[in-house]
């Protein structure tokens, strides 16, 4: 299980010392075997969140616990090696790294031994034109997504963050993508989407707004929602 | 030869064992090792150090081999080399030059190579600059290229510098004929107190010439680093200037780019970024795994690869 306690992330603007509240007491627990989908409105703190998760960014206030056992402080890497996987909504570009190399790098941590082959082609690539590509700016925005995609999974572990996946993946079919989440069924699995057909699959829902937030079973958030409220909340059908 | 020697040759040659086609090997300022065919014929020149290197008319898939080792601290090598390269040949030439230096003198070696690249000739110019042994005696090379394209010529020139050189001033000058294709990479890696310093001037002087260079460069330590280059277009031409650097810790990096088209049809460009690793960069292979440090490491060797 992994928990918030009480988070609070608060930034401080460096130059004028302004304060400024992305995240307010967060109590959250997301459970093995469970498909949480982390939907909201633009800078409600989706990817903020699943940064504390990841141990990139730290909260200000409050404790993150993973099998009860308090892992606020601990570093990336660490995160990592405990078996946290992330997909980034804006993937990074390396001048001189190929895709060959991310996989070796995400493959020797992870008790995968799958070839790295494998993990291309769950994300609809064809390992044989892109293992020896760089992973520099002549990669489109949507081969960069799925890249990041086989990436997490080379990496493998026992709870996936997936910060909108489907951005940029329209020529591949939905299906595969929903077909990759599903494989992943006995793992936790969070992922930040307005995808109609991603927030069908969820367990959960935890929608999020600069108010605050609201989690539970899909059908306890979202059905009751009225169809102007999804509309605001861009929940696309595609 | 002893173990140093090898190792040196090994590094910034690739050469471990006796090389195919023709080579020379200077230690200290002497030949060493020389072996000369018709196709690839090695002269010593008489009126001064170095030796000219005939490839003949229409020679294809050969290379040539010209290591210098410089091994006695406080030694000051000056070396003219000139490459004719006849019309029609295609050919790699493997140059470099290590320094082990376990005294406390400065050792030196200033090479002075010139191409002459006839009509539709092709190289490939391999250069690997190396700095070796603990002693605290300076490691420097100053290497200057010059090359002369005539029409439809082709040049490839890599030059690499990973490490070990206290100080070092690289020129290299090129003149390109009408579609001569000119391409540079540049790598170079310094730490601790080192200089390096390249500086490029090319003209494009024939309709449908081009030049492409592209310099990655890694500042480490208190290191200091310095890019010149100036390209002039004067014909219809293409001309492109990529300097990237890395700099950590207390490096410097200045990168001073000058273009100047002479002609309306020369088309231009210049690139340059410097600056730390991207911080994003670190967290996606620490997440991944990596400690910040391995991820560190890994970034600067797939840059410099
Ligand atoms: N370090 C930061 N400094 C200032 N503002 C930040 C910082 N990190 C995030 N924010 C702000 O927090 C809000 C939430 O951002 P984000 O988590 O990216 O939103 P979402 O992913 O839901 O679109 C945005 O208004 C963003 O500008
Ligand atoms: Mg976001």
């Amino acid at each position: 299980m992994f928990q918030l306690k009480n988070v609070d992330y608060v930034v401080t603007d460096e130059k004028t010392g302004a304060k400024k509240e992305i995240l307010k007491n967060l109590n959250l627990s997301f459970d093995k075997g469970k498909i949480t989908v982390v939907t909201g409105h633009n800078g409600s703190g989706k990817s903020t969140l699943i940064k504390l998760l990841m141990g990139i960014e730290k909260p200000t206030n409050g404790q993150i616990l993973f099998d009860d056992k308090d892992i606020t402080d601990l570093a990336v890497n660490e995160m990592a090696n405990l078996g946290i996987s992330i997909a980034f909504q804006q993937p990074v570009r390396f001048k001189g790294l190929t895709v060959k190399d991310l996989l070796d790098i995400a493959n020797e941590r992870s008790t995968n031994i799958s070839d790295a082959c494998d993990f291309l082609s769950l994300v609809g690539l064809c390992a044989r034109e892109y293992l020896d590509r760089e992973l520099d700016n002549t990669l489109s925005g949507g081969e960069i997504k799925r890249i990041e995609l086989a990436l997490a999974l080379a990496k493998g572990g026992e709870v996936f963050l997936f910060d909108e996946p489907e951005a940029g993946i329209d020529l591949w079919s939905f299906d595969d993508l929903i077909g990759i989440f599903k494989k992943l069924k006995d793992k936790t699995i969070i992922i930040v989407s307005h995808q109609k057909k991603i927030l069908e699959i969820a367990d959960k829902v935890l929608l999020m707004s600069n108010q605050g937030y609201q989690m539970g079973e899909r059908d306890e958030i979202l059905g009751n929602m009225s169809p102007s409220k999804c509309a605001r909340l861009e929940v696309r059908d595609e | 030869m002893n173990s140093i020697d090898k190792d040196l040759l090994a590094q910034v040659a690739d050469l471990h064992s006796v090389p195919q086609g023709s080579y020379n090997i200077r230690k200290n300022g002497e030949s060493v090792g020389r072996a000369s065919d018709s196709d690839i014929e090695i002269v010593s020149k008489k009126d001064k150090q170095g030796i000219d290197i005939y490839v003949r008319k229409n020679v294809k898939n050969k290379s040539v081999h010209l290591p210098v080792i410089v091994t006695q601290s406080g030694f000051e090598d000056l070396v003219y080399n000139d490459f004719y390269i006849e019309s029609g040949a295609d050919v790699v030439i493997v140059a470099g030059c290590g320094i082990h230096n376990s005294g406390d003198k400065t050792s030196t070696h200033n090479g002075i190579h010139t191409f002459h690249l006839a009509k539709n000739a092709k190289i490939k110019y391999v250069e690997k600059h190396l700095g070796l042994g603990n002693g605290t005696g300076g490691k420097v090379l100053n290497p200057v290229t010059k090359i002369i394209m005539k029409e439809g010529s082709v040049c490839e020139m890599e030059t690499v510098q990973l490490g070990g050189v206290t100080y070092s001033n690289r020129k290299t000058n090129a003149k390109l004929g009408k579609g001569a294709k000119l391409v540079i990479k540049e790598k170079i890696l310094t730490t601790d107190k080192q200089e390096a310093k390249t500086e490029f001037k090319v003209e494009l002087l024939g309709d449908g010439s081009s030049v492409e260079v592209v310099s990655r460069s890694v500042a480490k330590g208190e290191s200091k680093q310095k890019f010149v280059s100036k390209i002039v277009g004067d014909a219809e031409c293409f001309g492109h200037v990529e300097c990237d650097g890395i700099v950590l810790d207390k490096a410097q990096v200045v990168s001073v780019p000058e273009i100047e088209a002479k002609n309306v049809d020369a088309s231009l460009v210049h690139e340059a970024a410097i600056g730390k690793i991207a911080g994003e960069q670190l967290v996606k292979l620490m997440s991944l795994g990596l400690t910040k440090e391995e991820a560190e490491a890994k970034i600067i060797k797939g840059y410099l690869n």
